[in-house]
């Protein structure tokens, strides 16, 4: 008898964030840092050396009073595809310390890979990867609360947001000792989605038509993978990043802050493929 | 063999310089910084089995229902608990920061008694056989001399049964005092009893409410369960439901909002008036279900001007009719107040006006309305028969002056605590115990506070963390967290219906702590006598267990328990005065040009419990770099006073100054400056003490003349560029 074994088909997971249920209020830094080990200093004011794997940034429409409005918009790692998995970080790694998955679109980071070169953070658009310029520290006692799933980082590496990727370790092991094949929508979220109290983050694979991240995004692969959601747009889309985090807002002014528009230029517009 | 000093010379030379010549030093060298860097200074997680137990979050007064992840007994990650009624799954920030409480290096360790001088921290372990020795045999002394009333206790709430052991521990000993800290909670009960003329608070149906004014409730800043709120905000935005926001600066919930509408801070209740006046003028009121209201239409329309008011809130005539309009035809409208978290105190005026709005509205007790809930305890133990002793203390005075006279409406008046221990009130204070409370960083003016308590000779804090108050004790008798014990949470917070939460112990003591209501059981029962009679309990689960009564199996089993048939106070409003005086700010406007408001973040904890490492980084540079704090001014008042965004200022009010950054932030009326609430500690540790300032050592208490409960909303203050 042939026995042939078949690959799943590639995953892509990606999110997409509602900007206009976005409040603000950071329970996804919070709920990330405490599921990913993420250290703190005392002094946490100076934002480039701040790790924050999601950073919710606010952004204004530079309108005078009273005319004046605001936005959040948290920022996890876009886990860019580029073209056919030529993400900026992964394409500039000496160590292969990062990587792009082809199975999940995931892009990777191996802390006992990286040398600390830091080639990823010049490269990243995004500022999504940190350096750790010092040893974590935690408090007498606190160390109690981390988490074993995820290996805390020394000094003289990047860090960055994984997708939670320990788990959909867990989820798949999981799910093959039920005897499923693939991970559920449910079985495989991130710390941010779970814990955002608003609804805004929307977590899961791209690929598959089921998943609501699918249905609110609709990318359509012959166009970059661009939203075909009038709401949707990309950060810097048009570097051809490929993002696989779309964001969503009903606000023109929020939507031409995702891109360097010059004055004339509309919104929408998405990168041509260049080799 | 003999060793001459040549051959010995030539030997060790010749050693030395064969050693320096070999790779031996160099390769130690490089091993030595090998072996530096090898060094595990990450920690390794043990890793075990994981298991998920919940309970409740009572960091704040939303209740939440968490899922705690576990590993051994190590409590690891705490998670929001899936399908829960009040925040089915979410958090917030605080929530998830529980374990850096629990296991932070700032928890009180074990009791300890003071061997310093007050406030120098010097603190010397004790047994908790010695510490409850010693609080006994102070209030023995005092009650033996007859003088036990000058025992006050300050509590964070009064629900549940905790507080109300504390209370009952109070009244047997003999004294009056015990109080909370100020709360909108008071205004609101006194708002409900004088409309609906009964014991009883308020509930809001927001989710199926169809138009929402929101007279500065940081809808999604923190008011009521935050958690709820933020969920409801998401359901305003997908039904498209017009939300206005009315306050002086562009807060998240006014960015959330539908339409936000700047307002001159302190006319919210002109503007509530305002509306109802167009309502009645244009015969747009239901008002089935209102008493009264011949009477008040006619007061009301012979003092609003619809121009005037106008003028003092700052919001044109036209929208102020386009509001009346909206509120009156919507089907479902409904009106709330309470500024920002909605925790600070507020006067009456506001919160009548604006539920007064609800009544014409005519959406009371119902769906997507406003209701107003009976006062129903599930506590209710036998009265206590104080001895002798304390019989004759309980008839003296309350200390703070709470329940006669000018402020015979008021429950606890803790705002008046410093004027009073500075020589206001009618007897002095011996001894203070604090529990779930922070008076010398959270109440107003809290330099004069702290200045004041200095002059109480025992005061016992049972905090579980090193806060201000707890360093100016003499003795701290550390509770539990919440992660270590069993309690009720009563959760109000603008629920439409009540509900009770449980909180369990999901890890064992981490430190030698004990659990407040055990503490007080012991207490009682070294005092002996009729107070430890009147403490009939074993234990503190035993009860709390039997005070439960039929919910403690649902408790137990579910974590929480929703009241399905709400009892409710009345279903019509009386309609008497129309216009309570209202409250200004301290002040006089020709030296002080700008007006100082408070404003809640919900990355920053404002109450009892200090802001965790994990939030504080969170917070943006805008609002604290290195040690100094901001405040936020409209770049146009910014330039009139000479100052440009970043830069070093003295602000100053009445009652005091600090130095200050500033932000300019188009977000905010010009002429008005805000600054967060909860920061300047000067307790905790380098993670939270010295950033920013203390907003309410810049703020006095105002006393509301209606009731005496603080209501101060501002002050005024200017800038100079320091």
């Amino acid at each position: 008898m042939k026995h042939e074994q078949q690959h799943n088909p590639p995953m892509k997971y990606g999110m997409a964030i509602d900007l206009d249920k976005c409040t603000g209020c950071g329970a996804c830094m919070v709920a990330c840092m405490a599921e990913n080990n993420v250290p703190f200093k005392e002094d946490e004011s100076n934002k480039l050396d701040s790790i924050t794997w999601i950073r919710v940034y606010k952004l204004t429409n530079d309108k005078p009073y009273p005319d004046t409005d605001i936005c959040y918009l948290p920022r996890p790692c876009q886990h860019c595809e580029g073209h056919g998995g030529h993400s900026p970080c992964v394409s500039v790694c000496p160590a292969t310390a990062t990587d792009y998955s082809r199975e999940t679109g995931i892009v990777s980071q191996i802390y006992t890979r990286c040398f600390g070169c830091r080639y990823c953070m010049a490269a990243c658009p995004y500022h999504a990867r940190y350096f750790n310029w010092w040893d974590p520290v935690w408090p007498d006692g606190m160390e109690k609360y981390l988490n074993p799933d995820v290996s805390p980082r020394m000094r003289g590496v990047v860090e960055k947001c994984s997708f939670c990727f320990h788990r959909y370790q867990q989820a798949k092991d999981e799910a093959y000792l039920n005897g499923e094949r693939r991970v559920s929508e449910a079985a495989y979220q991130t710390a941010c989605t779970q814990a955002c109290p608003t609804g805004a983050i929307v977590f899961g694979d791209l690929n598959n038509p089921d998943h609501r991240v699918h249905q609110i995004v609709q990318p359509d692969p012959k166009n970059g993978n661009k939203s075909r959601n009038p709401r949707a747009f990309r950060l810097l889309e048009r570097l051809g990043t490929n993002t696989k985090v779309y964001y969503l807002s009903s606000r023109e002014w929020v939507r031409r802050k995702g891109d360097n528009y010059l004055e004339h230029e509309k919104t929408g517009q998405v990168a041509k493929a260049h080799h | 063999m003999k060793v001459d000093r040549r051959s010995f010379l030539s030997f060790v030379i010749g050693g030395a310089a064969g050693t320096a010549l070999s790779p031996l030093p160099w390769k130690l060298m490089d091993d030595s910084s090998i072996w530096s860097q090898m060094w595990p200074w990450t920690p390794v997680p043990p890793d075990g089995e994981v298991v998920y137990e919940a309970s409740t979050c009572s960091l704040c007064p939303g209740g939440c229902g968490i899922s705690v992840r576990k590993i051994d007994n190590r409590a690891v990650k705490i998670e929001g608990q899936k399908g829960h009624p009040i925040n089915d799954g979410g958090m917030c920030m605080l929530g998830l920061s529980g374990l850096q409480l629990l296991y932070g290096p700032t928890r009180i360790k074990s009791p300890m008694k003071r061997i310093g001088e007050r406030g120098e921290g010097k603190w010397q372990k004790i047994s908790w056989e010695e510490a409850i020795g010693l609080v006994t045999k102070k209030l023995t002394d005092i009650r033996d001399k007859g003088e036990a009333h000058t025992v006050a206790a300050i509590s964070g709430s009064d629900k549940g049964t905790v507080p109300a052991l504390f209370k009952r521990f109070m009244t047997a000993v003999g004294s009056p005092n015990f109080m909370c800290t100020p709360s909108r909670q008071f205004a609101d009960q006194l708002a409900v009893n004088k409309l609906f003329g009964g014991a009883g608070y308020t509930g809001f149906d927001l989710e199926n409410a169809d138009y929402i004014l929101s007279f500065g409730s940081g809808i999604a800043d923190g008011w009521g369960a935050p958690v709820r709120m933020f969920k409801v905000c998401s359901h305003w935005k997908e039904k498209n439901i017009p939300v206005v926001q009315i306050e002086p600066r562009l807060s998240n919930s006014a960015a959330k909002a539908s339409r936000w509408l700047p307002i001159n801070p302190g006319t919210e209740a002109d503007l509530a008036l305002g509306i109802a006046a167009v309502m009645l003028s244009k015969n747009w009121v239901e008002g089935d279900s209102v008493s009264g209201l011949r009477k008040w239409k006619k007061d009301l329309l012979a003092q609003f001007d619809l121009q005037q008011v106008a003028q003092i809130t700052g919001v044109d005539a036209d929208t102020i009719v386009e509001l009346a309009k909206g509120f009156a035809k919507a089907n479902r409208p409904l009106a709330i107040c309470g500024r920002g978290k909605g925790q600070k105190a507020e006067s009456l005026r506001e919160t009548m006006a604006v539920y007064a709005l609800n009544a014409l509205a005519d959406n009371l007790n119902q769906t997507g309305g406003m209701w107003a809930i009976s006062e129903s305890d599930y506590i209710d133990w036998p009265d206590v028969r104080p001895d002798k002793l304390a019989s004759e203390s309980l008839r003296q005075p309350r200390f703070d002056g709470a329940g006669s006279g000018q402020y015979a409406e008021a429950r606890y008046l803790a705002s008046r605590l410093a004027q009073g221990l500075e020589g206001d009130g009618p007897y002095p204070l011996q001894m203070l115990m604090v529990a779930d409370a922070n008076p010398c960083h959270e109440l107003p003016d809290a330099k004069k506070v702290q200045a004041a308590l200095a002059k109480i000779g025992f005061i016992v804090s049972f905090s579980s963390f090193q806060d201000e108050t707890a360093a100016m004790a003499d003795l701290l008798l550390p509770n539990h967290v919440y992660l270590e014990r069993y309690e009720d949470v009563p959760v109000g917070a603008g629920l439409p219906q009540p509900a009770i939460g449980l909180t369990k112990p999901i890890v064992s003591p981490q430190f030698n702590t004990r659990h407040l209501g055990e503490t007080l059981l012991a207490l009682a029962k070294t005092m002996g006598g009729g107070i430890a009679e009147a403490f009939v309990w074993d234990d503190y689960e035993s009860c709390l267990q039997e005070t439960l009564a039929d919910k403690w199996d649902t408790l137990m089993e579910d974590g929480v328990w929703v009241e399905s048939d709400v009892d409710t106070v009345s279903n019509s409003v009386k309609l008497a005065a129309v216009n309570q005086p209202g409250v200004n700010a301290e002040g006089d406007p020709s030296s002080f040009p700008l007006l100082l408001v408070p404003y809640d973040s919900i990355r920053i904890s404002s109450g009892y419990i200090g802001d965790a490492p994990f939030m504080i980084k969170t917070v943006a540079d805008t609002v604290i770099k290195g040690k100094d704090g901001f405040v936020e001014i409209n770049p146009q008042t910014a330039s009139a006073a000479g100052l440009s965004d970043g830069d070093l200022a003295t602000l100053t009010t009445p009652r005091g100054a600090a130095a200050v950054r500033v932000h300019c932030f188009e977000g905010i009326k010009p002429g008005v400056i805000a600054m967060v609430q909860g920061l300047g500690h000067t307790a905790y540790d380098g993670f939270l003490a010295g950033k920013g300032v203390n907003i309410n050592e810049l703020i006095g208490p105002v006393e509301d003349p209606s009731s005496g409960y603080d209501a101060a909303w501002g002050i005024r203050a200017k800038l100079a560029k320091a």
